[in-house]
């Protein structure tokens, strides 16, 4: 099938645990392939979005000026952006940051903290590594999003509905039991 | 420095231990040692036989309490918009360049603290601030040099030489440079008024009568919520009970309102006599007035109208010669809580607790202060009550329209040459009375305060009336050249401060929406977020436990229904993928210098941005 929509998936400052589950919907990844074709996704480790991408899931929020760079990459290249799972939506873990000033954090991080080794005091700063945020900001705070997936993670039955209904143009279908948190 | 334990104990003691006063207590406390210390309130707990946590619970609360010394003289500066719109800015950089302090700090000789306070009640002469409980208006950049000159030097505010005000504010007892600024007297709260006679008239009738009197005056609560008094009275008398109550609201924190303060100053004795009619009206022989911390000042004078009164067996036993009824009045001071003047926090606050709202139903009339039937009004409705008694329902309604019979008095402040305390018969028009007040050029009307509805040029031909305009009396005029959206954002500043923090919706959504809407004025708002502010204004709406949260989003949810454009000329449009509201150099600008290097992607905030 030559003309299926194109799916990308990112990760960015989150855990990965967000594609985990999407790697949870097991064998239905088999169907999925039937509806979409898979661009830039760590899952066949295409590092760049090769064309026009029908939807775009985001896992994590962002924390560094490179999070913020693909985010853009992400919005101008995808139809629709969904934030998948409480890093991408709310900061979550790494935006615990937030209410430490950076200074502190990195000090803490790697001349301060009770397990440091670090003989030389420095802060790690290659040209490489990208520069960190300010704080650490949930997605749509960057860009505009179209649609929140909340959940750490959003199960994988979450990810199939809301994928299957975009992709089908049905409604959605997220019963209660996917939708709560306790 | 008193010593904070002993003191405690002292003044509990004064109260016979009474954990049903700890307010006074707490007041007594911070006034004797100048704060409510950690030792203070083991004391108190201990005393009382109260657990600690509650205790701490009230003090913590209100903010005229505090935990370690403020400086001698604490100066409390109105920051109320229509302050703020008459030159606060340039007393604020006085007052810095004075003591040498920023606002929340105090001197290092502990002789001065600044602090910021909301609506003092001064309005109609701002800039005004308290320095203790002593109030000053129209504060001046000269008056700031004066007033610090003049403490340092005599430690002692009576040196300060403040102009007497007009009417009662001169009264030995109260001299103090406010301001009646009473422009226009009505028949009902500004009339002469002789002691006892509505009193005389009513203990003439049967209490069902009574009430039947003032149902048929058609008199509704004038403190905003417009609930019928007749039937408020009916449900207290028959609703069971071994003690029943009357509260008077005197706490008017609204921002803009100031009419009760001047009621107070020029006819406390007809609000007295308003509640000793209810007290017979309703079978209740206690009475309690709520005066905001604010209007301390007003203490003494207060206790002498009512020591009057009991001389002349206007309170008491055997009132007037009527054997069997008794009633006598306390006057419960608040210490600068926004919420007390919510009747169920309010209530909570008599009680001696923290002034968080109580779950209605039961509403007051079943289960009020101390969990009895209590009947609390407003100071205006009060004596319009024993007006209505002494004259007949018939005369109160053929004043006003049929839906809001009598006058209303109404607190104007802002753009206008005539501001200060107007009673008028309900169903003026807008127009009409920015006439009376001498405001030309006016942009904007806010009605009922920070709560209330801000209303364009569209809607000034719209009557006062429960039924079109409702409000318990503040009246903001906002003239040409005005931001709207500032003022707004004024509002929303207010009541993210004066949020009690009890439910989520209030104390998130109030931040949030203030966050949103300065969006808008630093050019960062998108059209989405328009979309955003009704969304959460709703939720915070509808959410919101007590009334303070369900009006806390009127500000913005008024101002979108009625200079919507106001919103929209603002909203940036600038071909970026990122939202306005984000600046990818601004985010990476610390790490940038703490690096010593450029973003990669982003350049610096000096620099453009590399693609």
């Amino acid at each position: 099938m030559a003309n299926k929509p194109k799916l990308a998936t990112v990760s960015l400052a989150g855990c990965f645990g967000c594609h985990m589950s999407v790697l949870d919907i097991d064998d239905r990844i088999l169907e999925l392939i039937e509806l979409v074709e898979f661009d830039r996704s760590p899952i066949n480790d295409i590092k760049e979005i090769k064309g026009r991408c029908a939807v775009g899931i985001v896992e994590g929020g962002c924390c560094n000026e490179e999070n913020v760079h693909v985010l853009k990459h992400f919005r101008e290249h995808c139809d629709v952006l969904i934030s998948t799972g409480d890093c991408a939506t709310m900061g979550g873990i790494p935006a615990l940051r937030n209410t430490i000033p950076l200074q502190e954090c990195l000090e803490e991080a790697y001349l301060k903290g009770p397990t440091v080794y670090n003989p030389r005091g420095k802060l790690p700063n290659d040209p490489e590594i990208p520069l960190l945020l300010d704080k650490v900001y949930p997605c749509h705070e960057v860009v505009k999003m179209d649609y929140h997936l909340p959940g750490c993670p959003p199960s994988a039955d979450t990810l199939w509905q809301a994928l299957v209904a975009l992709l089908t143009g049905k409604p959605i279908a997220l019963p209660y039991e996917l939708i709560k948190y306790d | 420095m008193t010593d904070n334990a002993s003191v405690s104990r002292q003044i509990c003691g004064n109260f016979a231990n009474d954990k049903g006063r700890l307010m006074d207590i707490l007041l007594g406390v911070q006034a004797q040692a100048g704060c409510v210390a950690p030792e203070a309130l083991d004391e108190i707990a201990k005393s009382l036989s109260m657990s600690r946590v509650e205790v701490e619970s009230a003090a913590t609360f209100y903010a005229f309490f505090s935990g370690a010394p403020r400086g001698r003289f604490v100066i409390r500066l109105c920051n109320d918009i229509i302050d703020q719109l008459h030159g606060m800015d340039r007393i604020v950089a006085a007052f810095r360049a004075e003591l040498g302090i920023e606002f929340g700090q105090t001197t290092p000789d502990g002789l001065f603290s600044l602090e910021y306070t909301p609506c003092i009640g001064m309005s109609d002469q701002a800039p005004a601030l308290l320095i203790n409980s002593t109030v000053v208006t129209k504060v001046s950049t000269d008056m700031v040099h004066e007033i610090v000159q003049t403490l340092r030097v005599s430690k002692n505010l009576e040196q300060l030489k403040l102009t007497l005000g007009d009417g009662n504010n001169s009264h030995p007892l109260v001299r103090s440079m406010v301001n009646n600024n009473l422009r226009e007297r009505g028949a009902v709260v500004f009339a002469p008024y002789t002691p006892g006679v509505a009193l005389q008239r009513a203990l003439s009738e049967q209490p069902v009568e009574l009430i039947r009197i003032v149902k048929a005056s058609r008199l509704r609560g004038r403190g905003g919520a417009g609930f019928p008094t007749g039937m408020k009275w009916e449900f207290t008398r028959a609703a069971a009970g071994e003690r029943k109550f009357i509260v008077c609201n005197a706490d008017e924190g609204e921002p803009g309102t100031f009419k009760d303060r001047v009621i107070l100053t020029e006819a406390p004795g007809l609000m007295f006599e308003g509640m000793t009619i209810a007290g017979y009206a309703i079978g209740a022989s206690e009475g309690i007035v709520y005066l905001r911390g604010e209007y301390a000042y007003l203490l003494p004078y207060l206790e002498d109208v009512l020591a009057k009164r009991r001389a002349a067996g206007l309170l008491g036993r055997d009132i007037l010669g009527k054997s069997g009824f008794k009633f006598d009045i306390r006057i419960q001071l608040g210490a600068g809580a926004y919420v007390c003047g919510e009747e169920t926090a309010l209530l909570s606050s008599c009680e001696g607790k923290a002034g968080n709202p109580k779950t209605r139903p039961p509403f007051p009339a079943q289960k009020g202060y101390l969990d009895m039937p209590t009947v609390i009004n407003n100071v205006e409705t009060h004596c319009a009550a024993a007006r209505i008694v002494e004259n007949g329902p018939t005369w109160f309604t053929s004043m006003g329209t049929k839906s809001s019979s009598g006058t209303k008095v109404f607190s104007v402040s802002g753009d206008c040459s005539r501001p200060g305390v107007y009673e008028i018969p309900f169903g003026i028009t807008v127009e009409e009375l920015l006439t009376h007040v001498g405001a030309s050029d006016t942009i904007a009307v806010q009605v009922g305060g920070a709560s209330g509805r801000m209303i364009g040029p569209s809607e000034f031909n719209r009557p006062f009336c429960f039924d079109h305009l409702a409000t318990g009396g503040s009246v903001m005029v906002f003239g040409k050249g005005r931001d709207l959206l500032a003022i707004s954002h004024a509002f929303m500043d207010f009541f993210v401060e004066e949020s009690c923090g009890y439910c989520t919706p209030c104390r998130a959504g109030t931040r949030l929406l203030q966050e949103r809407l300065g969006r808008f004025l630093t050019g960062q708002a998108e059209s989405a977020d328009l979309d955003y502010l009704e969304k959460t204004g709703k939720t915070v709406k509808t959410a919101s436990r007590c009334g303070l949260g369900q009006t806390a989003a009127n500000p913005i949810l008024g101002t979108l229904q009625s200079f919507r454009p106001e919103y929209e000329r603002r909203i940036k449009t600038n071909g970026s993928v990122f939202l306005p509201s984000f600046d990818p150099r601004k985010a990476v600008a610390v790490a940038s210098s703490i690096a010593g290097r450029e973003s990669e992607q982003f350049g610096t905030q000096k620099g453009g941005v590399k693609q």
